[in-house]
């Protein structure tokens, strides 16, 4: 067989090690692999985005990216967003505002929003227009996702300000 | 508040919000080996020779396979159809034999114990093509001495359909209008590509995982060709990373996969990467239409006739003749037409084959006729909003017969307010402001115009649709569809009608949608006929298992089953509320009856099917404002609104989504997309860089008037299916809102309305002035 290379990093907040061929893309080793199969390929050309994932808390076509490019470093998927009892505000939000048909491309929405909210703190609908118009849905027409952004960062902006304090 | 009618949260999302969907690529079996397929790179040419020696000394190539392994090949039957006699010569193969027809054809099969691998073996297979030349316009495609099949003509069959002497009207017609209108060949796209799983647990006993839409008539066809009895074929639920009417049909892989598993004595596994379902995955709408109108005075229709030319591509698959069919017979749409004529001519060409893809027949149609109208409302000095309620039924002319037939059926118009839904989308959308807003762009120099298109949509096919219904031991209610869960939300929609006849929420429901081993017979999910016709059939079920539950929570309460009342979960005496059970108390009683009650006889399930001989008919309006740079050619869709009659929301933003997706898919079409061929039949959109799909930044916001108020009398539900009227006029409306833009409003008549054409469009305006 192809000759393989020990890759370890850390994914979803725990140590990880696989032995993959240095050809093997991300994705194809977290689905595989690692058996997080939540991150979907839609294109492996990097367009569509469903198999965004944070890499270092910055998003990533996984389809483009090696896994031994991993090696060291951290990987969130959208297995670490939350569970069917216990869903992030993103994720509640997408449910309440029907930002979700078929559900293949929201994984990768998820990941990349969760990054784009963790870091933008009061976004205008132009700049959520915009990131959302990084990745593809075949769909929905965008407009409830467009939505559920909206929802989440009125909704923290609301309780920053009831608690004005908190770290 | 009941379940159906209420905006409630779908049951699919907890799982596919949190990456537990199971879609087929997530599906592994044991020992399973993986196939990747060897496609075609000419678009017409002989096979010389197919080397797979290399390939197959491959480390990890476990077999490779070319037609001359599999004798016989057997060819993909056709699912639906009218002539389908006449179309078995132009069946598809599961391999080329001798030859190749279309690039992306698929050749021979690689299967290697890692995917990786098996694509590194299809690389090293090695095809010898003569090549011929390739057939490519539709319209020429008999005239160059090229056959794609032997001694038969590339133009398959005319279908037509009529009524009326529509020469006489045109001869007496105070104004004719002619229009030419091409829609590109285009395809769906869904963002989950294609894929299979399969695994012999027997010799007459084989899994199938990544099936949907029509998984019982799929593994009706296998288990013929594999030799075994349907019910040893089992089709697992999955999820569907969408469908359009694009996955799910039998494809060559569908069979290679399940025939080759036998053959290894191991599951195989297949899924297809973007390139290839971009070749290999039906391709749709590719159609030209010769469109003319004889018109009196006042602009009523009197004549309407359509010559089309259908690019079939070059296979005839499961759909035979539906999308020519389908263009033909509701070309007439929702108008009051004394005579009609269509001829469709069928033709094969060296390109991928095509299949249905969201409003099959009725976007092309639909865009052919509302551009007719446009012209003739120009050319008549005539209001173009004036023109169709002229022409519209109006509701004391309905049903109507149209005398044609559409998918073995009959076309019969039924009760609609086709005006009326005309003049409350003017209203809740306020078009008549866009029109104001249009004529201040103009007045300072910008190109923004407001454009109209009014749609039939075709829903509900029958002939039935089956379903399960039972109460579990612990109280929840079970539901087997014979639809299929693409993505769609069937699952919540059954489960919400199921809650409703058994007084429970729809939390306590389970819905499975599309497995043969938990419903042996079912019809599928496709042509918006789910919550319709499978709707219907959960309603039967469900309300014989309330019949049932009442019947034996009267043995217990001591009342008449007539008196007991569903609701909160409980069955209780009517009046009497604290008299009352649980279901689960009453399913355990029925599995265990306490002494002194007849309970058992008593069964709470029931398996029904529903029966429905004429589909119904959706309808509504399409309404578009944009503004054109006169620079670059650029549209950009500045508002956007569909109104469509639904006769019974069952979720109400379920049919919201349906609506708003369409209408982003439609517009795609409308602007973007297009899959181009070389002269010598390459394939030039073979990736989502070069096919363009719109994104957040290509999509307006879509305002709709989701509007029940005509409910449909074929069904206990009242519904009229709601999938695909968003996508059906948006063509229509966009090209009709860039003629009033540039002016010329019958000039737009291709689309995509890229820049390119734009440009030439403002060009050819100029130059008419």
């Amino acid at each position: 067989m192809n000759p393989t290379t020990t890759v370890s990093m850390t994914v979803n907040g725990t140590e990880a090690t696989v032995h993959v061929e240095p050809r093997h893309t991300l994705a194809d080793v977290l689905r595989h692999d690692l058996g997080l199969t939540g991150t979907h390929v839609g294109c492996e050309h990097g367009i569509c985005g469903a198999c965004t994932v944070l890499v270092d808390g910055s998003a990533v076509r996984s389809c483009l990216m090696f896994a031994v490019q991993a090696e060291g470093r951290s990987v969130e998927t959208v297995e670490s967003l939350g569970t069917p009892d216990d869903l992030s505000p993103l994720q509640e939000a997408c449910r309440t505002e029907h930002a979700l048909q078929c559900g293949f491309c929201t994984p990768g929405f998820l990941m990349m929003l969760t990054a784009f909210l963790a870091e933008r703190d009061a976004p205008t609908d132009e700049e959520i227009r915009e990131v959302v118009a990084s990745n593809l849905c075949r769909c929905t027409g965008y407009q409830g996702l467009l939505r559920a952004v909206r929802r989440v960062a009125d909704e923290r902006g609301a309780a920053g300000r009831r608690q004005p304090a908190q770290a | 508040m009941t379940e159906v009618g209420r905006r409630a949260p779908r049951l699919e999302d907890p799982r596919l919000l949190t990456g537990r969907g199971l879609f087929v690529d997530d599906v592994d079996r044991p020992g399973q080996l993986h196939l990747r397929v060897v496609r075609a790179t000419s678009a017409h040419a002989r096979i010389a020779r197919v080397d797979v020696a290399d390939a197959a000394a491959l480390p990890g190539v476990t077999a490779v396979f070319t037609a001359a392994d599999l004798e016989p090949v057997p060819t993909i039957p056709v699912r639906i159809s009218p002539q389908r006699e006449r179309l078995v010569p132009y069946l598809q193969p599961v391999l080329a034999a001798e030859v190749v027809r279309y690039v992306g054809e698929p050749v021979a099969v690689v299967v290697a114990d890692d995917p990786y691998v098996a694509e590194d073996g299809a690389e090293l297979v090695v095809v010898d093509y003569d090549e011929l030349p390739a057939v490519m316009d539709v319209r020429q495609a008999d005239d160059g001495g090229i056959a794609l099949f032997p001694e038969r003509p590339n133009e398959v069959t005319q279908l037509v359909a009529r009524w009326g002497d529509a020469d006489a009207a045109f001869a007496a017609a105070a104004c004719v209008v002619e229009t030419e209108v091409t829609v590109a060949r285009q395809t769906a796209v869904p963002i989950e590509t294609r894929g299979l799983v399969a695994e012999w647990t027997g010799p007459a006993a084989l899994e199938i995982w990544g099936a949907t839409k029509v998984p019982h008539f799929n593994r009706a066809v296998l288990a013929t060709m594999l030799g075994v009895e349907p019910e040893d074929i089992r089709m697992h639920r999955s999820d569907a990373g969408g469908g359009f009417g694009v996955r799910g049909e039998l494809y060559p892989e569908d069979v290679l996969v399940p025939m080759l598993a036998r053959r290894l004595g191991r599951p195989v596994k297949w899924v297809e990467d973007r390139a290839e379902h971009l070749v290999a995955a039906n391709h749709s709408r590719a159609q030209q239409h010769a469109v003319r109108g004889a018109f009196d005075a006042e602009g009523r229709l009197l004549a309407l006739t359509d010559e089309v030319w259908h690019d079939n591509g070059a296979y005839i698959r499961t759909h035979g003749l539906t999308v020519p069919e389908l263009t033909a017979s509701m070309l007439p749409g929702p108008y009051r037409i004394g005579a009609f004529s269509a001829v469709v001519h069928v033709v094969v060409t060296n390109k991928t084959p095509c299949g249905t893809y969201r409003a099959p027949g009725r976007y092309e149609g639909t865009f052919a006729r509302e551009r007719l109208l446009d012209a003739a409302a120009d050319t008549l000095g005539i209001d173009p909003l004036e023109l169709r309620r002229r022409n519209l039924l109006r509701p004391d002319e309905l049903p109507h017969e149209r005398g044609l037939e559409a998918l073995g059926t009959t076309v019969v118009l039924d009760e609609a307010d086709y005006p009326g839904l005309l003049d409350a989308a003017l209203e809740a959308s306020g078009y008549r402001t866009w029109q104001a807003e249009a004529d201040r762009a103009v007045a300072g120099g910008r190109l923004v115009g407001a454009g109209v298109a009014v749609f039939l949509e075709k829903s509900g096919l029958g002939p039935y649709e089956r379903a399960a219904v039972s109460l579990s031991r612990t109280g929840r209610v079970e539901v087997a569809t014979g639809g299929t869960s693409l993505g769609q939300g069937i699952e919540t929609v059954m489960g919400q009608i199921a809650a409703d006849a058994l007084g429970v929420a729809l939390d306590d429901v389970d819905v499975v949608a599309g497995d043969t081993g938990v419903l042996s017979d079912g019809l599928g999910s496709w042509a918006s006929r789910s919550s319709v016709v499978g709707g219907s059939a959960v309603h039967l079920a469900a309300g014989d298992v309330a019949q049932a539950v009442r019947r034996a929570a009267g043995e217990l309460l001591e009342a008449a089953p007539g008196d007991i009342v569903l609701a909160g979960g409980r069955a209780a005496v009517v009046g009497s509320p604290a008299h009352s059970r649980s279901l689960a108390e009453v399913a355990a009683a029925v599995a265990a009856p306490p002494p002194g009650t007849a309970l058992g006889d008593v069964d709470l399930s029931s398996n029904r099917r529903f029966d429905i001989a004429h589909m119904t008919y959706p309808y509504g309006v399409h309404l578009a404002l944009v503004e054109v740079d006169a620079e670059t050619g650029l549209v950009t869709v500045l508002r956007y609104f569909v109104a469509y009659e639904v006769g019974r929301a069952i979720n109400p933003t379920n049919v919201e989504g349906q609506i708003v997706g369409g209408a982003v898919q439609g517009i795609g079409g409308a602007l973007l997309e297009e899959l181009a061929y070389s002269d010598e039949g390459q394939p030039l959109s073979a990736s989502l860089m070069d096919y363009q799909l719109p994104f957040a930044s290509e999509a307006p916001e879509v305002g709709t008037l989701v509007s029940e108020r005509v409910p449909a009398t074929s069904n206990p539900l009242g519904a009229r299916g709601a999938g695909e009227g968003g996508l059906t006029a948006c063509a229509a409306a966009v090209a009709s809102a860039v003629g009033a833009a540039i002016g010329s409003p019958g000039l737009p008549c291709v689309v995509p309305l890229s820049p390119e054409r734009v440009l030439a469009l403002l060009r050819a305006r100029t130059s008419a002035e």
